[in-house]
């Protein structure tokens, strides 16, 4: 073990020579055969010639590359042992510190964003997709986050709600104002409805049977041929409008269009800053509900539910309700995003419901760290926007991001901000001194 | 007047019998102690009083309502409160939350006066009510389960060995709010313990459970004296 030789108490160095050796010894071994002898066609026939500066370069080449491994790792071992009591933790808390700079800046450069000057239409394209999947991380937040039910299925509810505006606008010339509230309200009676079975399930059988229920939602779309027209999907689904004005170039006769009213030129950027500026809405208004929740008794009995169930039930919280809550309100915020989608496509199939849409949104929650709310702002900047980064990687893309993945995972294993902050305190001084105890704590072997 | 009394309760872990006819009574006011060896089925009746598992036969009557087949939380929301073996506090969440946790059935307004009453008792918690339940010492734990199970301003309080792996200094402490809260605050207790010595010595009367069964019963002081509970639960002990 490399280890083992670098924290070897005798004499780290000698150590790391021996284990440098035996290396070596091996490359010898290996490298006799292989590149010390060769045969040689020659007119009187096959020759062994013998290469032995090879073996020299190759038994060198490894005794030196073993010893400097060997230097690199303890030099890391020792490195992370002195940063190891400041680890995930550390870096949350700091992120906590300067929670409201930062969110306030973040929020500014939000707003700021469609009329920054490197802002084209690709980038605003990325932008929506990127804030849709950060409302979609926090409303499974709720549900994973929060009361730690393990949901695989959450694209389900974002099906329903995609499906409820297209059908609801298409079959009753309903707005997108209209059908944002009952698509919500359709996806959380999905959520009621997944709710029940499962509320004896824990962990994984939980998580099995909600990947179920997310398939069975995706087939039911797909042979559902009279309502949803199958796996063609549905087409022509109307456009948000700004409050009644279309975006369009030219309106038919009696309407007005939005740059009409508003007497300025007419841009196809308009209608994509508008769609923009409506998911930054929406997507805001999930996180200010999840962060007010969390100071109510509800909230805080999800995650009472996250931490043992069986003290809840000791305490007096009934289980049931607390669960089907939160799987209602978390599948409500997929509906709202799922309408946003269809009405942003202007086309939906079932194609766009698969599970790896649901991995993601899962992904996005975990390497955020569950439960914490810029965590997965940051993780669906890089799991969404990371692969449009990479995109030049071309066919090495998917590569890289994976092996992204695993080094995250790796750096962080409980996601990259898992500092829980208390949802209460009394006075902001109290907390600092809370802060500086915890750590005392926490220093202490 | 009888707080809670359990009569004939049979309970079952799938064909194990776990408890075989149980009998016993809690008058309020009082602290009464159920002590038993390992696997007796102490902890078993605790959580079948609760209801979580419910009993299989016989009958649990809470002030004269018979509680028997109700879910947990409606139990619970009678005035039943249960610091559980292995204390179960909720190690992410603060202790402050910890005890918003617990006043869950309690009406909102008495949560100032009752914060202040567990940090009258506990005053360690006061200083720690920051900081995760998780971070806690054992014995620090342990009192903020008790803690949390007041906040919901129990006539009935359920302490499942709350001795359980602390150094005799903090099981000391503990016992002695334990009597604290049984005078101040006229709190009933029913104790399950395995430290025969402490539990006997505090309560009014005790309970010997034995494999299932209650095979003896009276006061606390008179048990602690009788020889075969010495020789069972006590020698070498303490």
């Amino acid at each position: 073990m490399p280890g083992s030789a670098a924290t070897g108490s005798a004499s780290p160095i000698v150590a790391t020579l021996k284990e440098s050796a035996v290396a070596a010894l091996v490359a010898a071994v290996l490298a006799v055969p292989l590149l010390g002898l060769q045969t040689v066609q020659e007119p009187g026939g096959l020759t062994l010639h013998t290469r032995w500066t090879w073996v020299g370069i190759a038994v060198g080449a490894v005794f030196l590359g073993r010893l400097l491994l060997n230097v690199a790792i303890a030099a890391i071992s020792q490195r992370r042992a002195a940063r190891q009591q400041r680890s995930a933790t550390s870096l949350g808390q700091a992120v906590n510190r300067y929670a409201v700079s930062l969110t306030a800046a973040a929020l500014l450069f939000a707003v700021a964003l469609p009329f920054l000057p490197f802002t084209d239409r690709y980038v605003l394209d990325v932008s929506i997709l990127v804030l849709t999947y950060i409302m979609l991380g926090w409303g499974l937040n709720i549900v994973v986050g929060l009361a730690g039910l393990l949901d695989l299925g959450y694209v389900a509810f974002y099906a329903v709600g995609a499906y409820s505006y297209a059908l609801f606008a298409q079959n009753f010339d309903l707005g997108f104002w209209a059908c944002l509230p009952l698509a919500g309200m359709l996806a959380a009676m999905f959520g009621l409805l997944l709710g029940f079975p499962v509320l004896r399930l824990r962990g994984d059988y939980l998580a099995i049977v909600t990947l179920g229920f997310g398939e069975m939602i995706r087939i039911i779309l797909i042979n559902w041929q009279s309502l949803t027209n199958g796996s063609n999907g549905i087409t022509g689904i109307p456009r948000p409008t700004f409050f009644g004005l279309p975006f369009a170039a030219s309106a038919p006769a009696d309407t007005t269009t939005f740059h009409q009213f508003f007497d300025i030129s007419f841009s196809p950027l308009q209608r994509i800053i508008f769609l923009y500026y409506v998911i930054l809405v929406l997507a805001l208004i999930t996180n200010a509900f999840t962060l007010r929740i969390r100071r109510l008794p509800v909230g805080r009995a999800w995650e009472a539910l996250r931490e043992d169930e069986t003290a809840c039930r000791s305490l007096g919280i009934n289980p049931t309700n607390t669960k089907l809550t939160a799987f209602s309100i978390g599948a409500m915020f997929a509906g709202f995003a799922g309408s946003f989608f269809a009405t942003r496509q202007g086309f939906i199939s079932p194609e766009s419901f698969v599970f790896l849409e649901s991995a993601i949104i899962l992904a996005i929650v975990v390497l955020g760290g569950l439960g914490s709310q810029i965590g997965v702002v940051i993780a669906a900047i890089v799991l969404i926007g990371g692969p449009e980064i990479v995109r030049q990687l071309e066919e090495f893309r998917m590569l890289a991001f994976g092996g992204l993945m695993v080094l995250i995972m790796i750096w962080r294993p409980r996601g990259l901000l898992s500092y829980r902050e208390p949802t209460i305190r009394l006075r902001p001084r109290d907390r600092r001194a809370a802060v500086a105890s915890d750590a005392a704590t926490k220093a202490l072997p | 007047m009888t707080v809670l009394a359990v009569r004939g309760v049979h309970t079952f872990y799938g064909n194990i019998e776990a408890l075989k006819g149980v009998d016993l009574e809690v008058a309020a006011g009082e602290i009464v102690t159920l002590i038993g060896a390992n696997g007796a089925g102490k902890s078993t009746l605790l959580m079948t009083i609760c209801g979580q598992p419910a009993a299989t036969r016989g009958q649990i009557v809470f002030d004269g309502d018979d509680i028997t087949r109700q879910p947990t939380h409606e139990i619970v929301a009678r005035g039943i409160a249960q610091s559980p073996e292995g204390r179960r506090i909720f190690p992410r969440m603060s202790v402050l939350e910890n005890l918003m946790m617990g006043a869950t059935t309690a009406p909102s307004q008495h949560f100032a006066d009752d914060l202040d009453r567990v940090f009258t008792l506990f005053p360690i918690l006061k200083e720690r009510r920051q900081q995760r339940g998780g971070t806690l010492s054992g014995g620090e734990q342990q009192m903020l389960a008790i803690g949390r199970a007041l906040m919901s301003r129990p006539r009935l309080l359920l302490l499942d060995e709350p001795s359980l792996g602390l150094a005799p200094m903090v099981v000391k402490q503990i016992f002695q709010t334990i009597r604290e809260i049984n005078r101040m605050e006229g709190v009933t207790i029913f104790l399950v313990e395995q430290n025969a010595y402490h539990a006997l010595r505090l309560a009014h009367r005790g309970y010997v459970l034995v494999n299932g069964r209650v095979t003896m019963t009276g006061g606390g002081r008179d048990l602690l004296a009788n020889a075969e509970i010495r020789a069972a639960y006590l020698e070498g002990g303490h």
